[in-house]
């Protein structure tokens, strides 16, 4: 599995709140939600975001409430992975549940600039930035949490 | 080498001897717990994924407390979801408005929650319950819905930082200030991934309503739960009132920690953690200059009968400051009650102050109190993102209920004196 595309840059302790602002939690439906993804901290996003499209983000990304509407609206709006420092627990156990790929890669996560493009290798967890041509290595899921994302799911994977 | 209180909760619950810091373990789970936000997304995943009955009607929990009473038609659409799940599946736990409460002040109260659990809630500030004594960790709506399907739940096992409380706690103080000085220390990823440990003779000193603030916040350090050992106080509060027989876990004498950090309560002041972090925070002392708008009291944080009465002792008999909403949510209807028993719901009112029915609202922006640009309010929630209760340009200053308190009769943030 791959992705590319171009890179949204975002600062530390991206919360919960402003990936989905909790004025639009009165409905669970993914694609009305995803109208809002982002509104809070970057308005534009919705308007620019392409299918494959990478989010690069800082330390505790995802931190604050457990609302698994956040890393929905980001896998909705087309966004192919998600790379940062590190991820606050709930939102790491919901983008795996859901089917969000995320990475955690310090080095990428710090020198991957706004607008580069970037190539994304879910199965070797190896990042590339096409801009610089700089390679980065991800840290690899264990293997339970990969049969979770390769069984399509926490649900799945009970089956 | 010995576990964690945690690990020891969780190695029990996962039918093992022992556990260690990162193994990947499936835990079996006595409280699975959601509200009317995360239980819609979770109900639709339930049947996606063709499950036709919960493990067990008694150990799954639905409480309706965000937007209720309903606050526009989509969110009355997500509690009848909730409503007809419950009633579907005959779960014995469901709470609808009349008998609901803020889900964290309401499933203690009630027993529904002890000493022991291994629990998970489709809210983050389902740490709260480490209070009791069990192992209790937020999740997201996959996770509960796989949760009510199985009864178990995959966890990997946290290392822990241990708090050594000591001391006693100054007057106008309480467990708020307590956590809130701790997130100041550790920031608000000091303990991603770990359990907070709190331990020592100030931590037995402390009330169980203080403990449980001081849990609730452990999510915004990052924690994946926060824990207090099972002693008197814990009993004297499970007793008449838990459903199931408590279990006691200790941490062994020679397990490991992370880190221990030593808190002398003595030493804690009234402190205040600015816009837009947990993590920003200040004595109180040092924000005299900042006027705020709204004074909001209550939310699963400090919803609870000692800070209705922290909030009665500084608003009887006097008035709140002109220009300034003070809201004040008890956290059950069986506080409301006591509200209205003891006179303080007449004193609030007379103060000047609005009360309210349970609810959640405007500790995530929900209703009830929804800033508008350029407005602050002084909130004893646990939240303060850009945008949290409001307006994107909105300003939100979290506080204890004594603090909170004190700024509505002056219209600026004040610590309460004596």
């Amino acid at each position: 599995m791959n992705t590319q595309g171009k890179v949204f840059k975002y600062p530390d302790n991206v919360d919960t709140d402003v990936i989905i602002p909790a004025r639009y939690l009165n409905t669970p439906d993914a694609r009305e939600l995803a109208l809002h993804c982002m509104e809070d901290i970057d308005a534009a996003f919705v308007k620019q975001v392409r299918p494959g499209d990478v989010m690069v983000a800082g330390w505790n990304f995802g931190c604050g409430s457990s609302r698994e509407h956040a890393p929905l609206v980001i896998k909705t709006c087309g966004t192919g992975c998600v790379i940062a420092k590190s991820f606050a627990r709930i939102f790491y156990r919901n983008a795996i549940n859901i089917g969000l790929p995320i990475l955690e890669c310090e080095a990428a996560a710090e020198e991957i600039s706004p607008n580069d493009e970037v190539k994304v290798d879910f199965d070797t967890g190896v990042i590339t930035n096409l801009t610089t041509g700089k390679t980065y290595q991800a840290q690899p899921f264990p293997a339970f949490i990969q049969n979770i994302i390769q069984s399509g799911g926490l649900l799945a994977s009970l089956k | 080498m010995g576990m964690t209180m945690t690990q020891k909760i969780l190695a029990a619950h996962a039918g093992l001897e022992k556990v260690e810091d990162g193994q990947l373990i499936r835990a079996k789970l006595d409280i699975v717990l959601g509200n009317d936000i995360t239980t819609p997304v979770a109900v639709n995943e339930f049947k996606k994924a063709g499950f036709d009955r919960v493990f067990d009607k008694d150990k799954v929990a639905i409480v309706l407390d965000h937007f209720v009473p309903n606050k526009d038609i989509k969110a009355a659409e997500q509690s009848k979801t909730c409503r007809e799940f419950a009633c579907a599946h005959c779960v014995s736990h469901f709470y609808d408005v009349g008998k609901m409460g803020i889900e964290h002040a309401l499933l203690p109260e009630q027993g529904v929650v002890t000493a022991g659990d291994c629990i998970i809630g489709a809210d983050s500030h389902t740490c709260t319950y480490g209070a009791l004594g069990a192992f209790s960790t937020g999740v997201g709506s996959t996770d509960m819905a796989a949760g009510m399907a199985t009864g178990t739940a995959w966890f990997k096992v946290p290392p822990a930082i241990r708090f050594d409380l000591t001391g006693e706690l100054p007057s106008n103080c309480s467990g708020k200030d307590v956590i809130l000085t701790i997130i100041g220390m550790i920031g608000v990823d000091g303990a991603l991934y770990k359990s907070m440990e709190f331990t020592g003779d100030g931590a037995h000193g402390l009330s169980m309503d203080d403990r449980l603030c001081i849990c609730n916040m452990a999510i915004e350090a990052g924690a994946k739960n926060g824990i207090f050992p099972v002693d008197d106080v814990t009993m004297a509060y499970l007793n008449g009132r838990s459903e199931r027989p408590p279990v006691v876990f200790e941490a062994d004498a020679d397990a490991e920690y992370e880190k221990v950090i030593e808190i002398d309560l003595s030493t804690i002041v009234p402190t205040v953690a600015c816009p837009h972090l947990p993590e920003n925070t200040h004595p109180a002392s040092a924000l005299h200059h900042i006027k705020v708008d709204q004074v909001v009291i209550g939310s699963c944080t400090n919803g609870r009968l000692e800070d209705m009465e922290a909030a009665y002792n500084i608003l009887k008999g006097n008035k709140i400051a002109d220009g300034i909403r003070c809201i004040i949510i008890p956290g059950t209807m069986q506080i409301l009650r006591e509200c209205v028993e003891r006179g303080w719901y007449t004193a609030f009112i007379d103060a000047g102050a609005v009360v309210s029915t349970p609810t959640c609202g405007p500790c995530l922006g929900g209703y009830m109190g929804i800033l508008a640009a350029g407005e602050r309010c002084i909130a004893t929630t646990n939240r303060n993102f850009v945008g949290r209760m409001g307006h994107v340009d909105s300003e939100v200053y979290l506080a204890s209920p004594h603090t909170a308190a004190a700024s509505a009769l002056t219209g600026y943030i004040t610590e309460y004196q004596e």
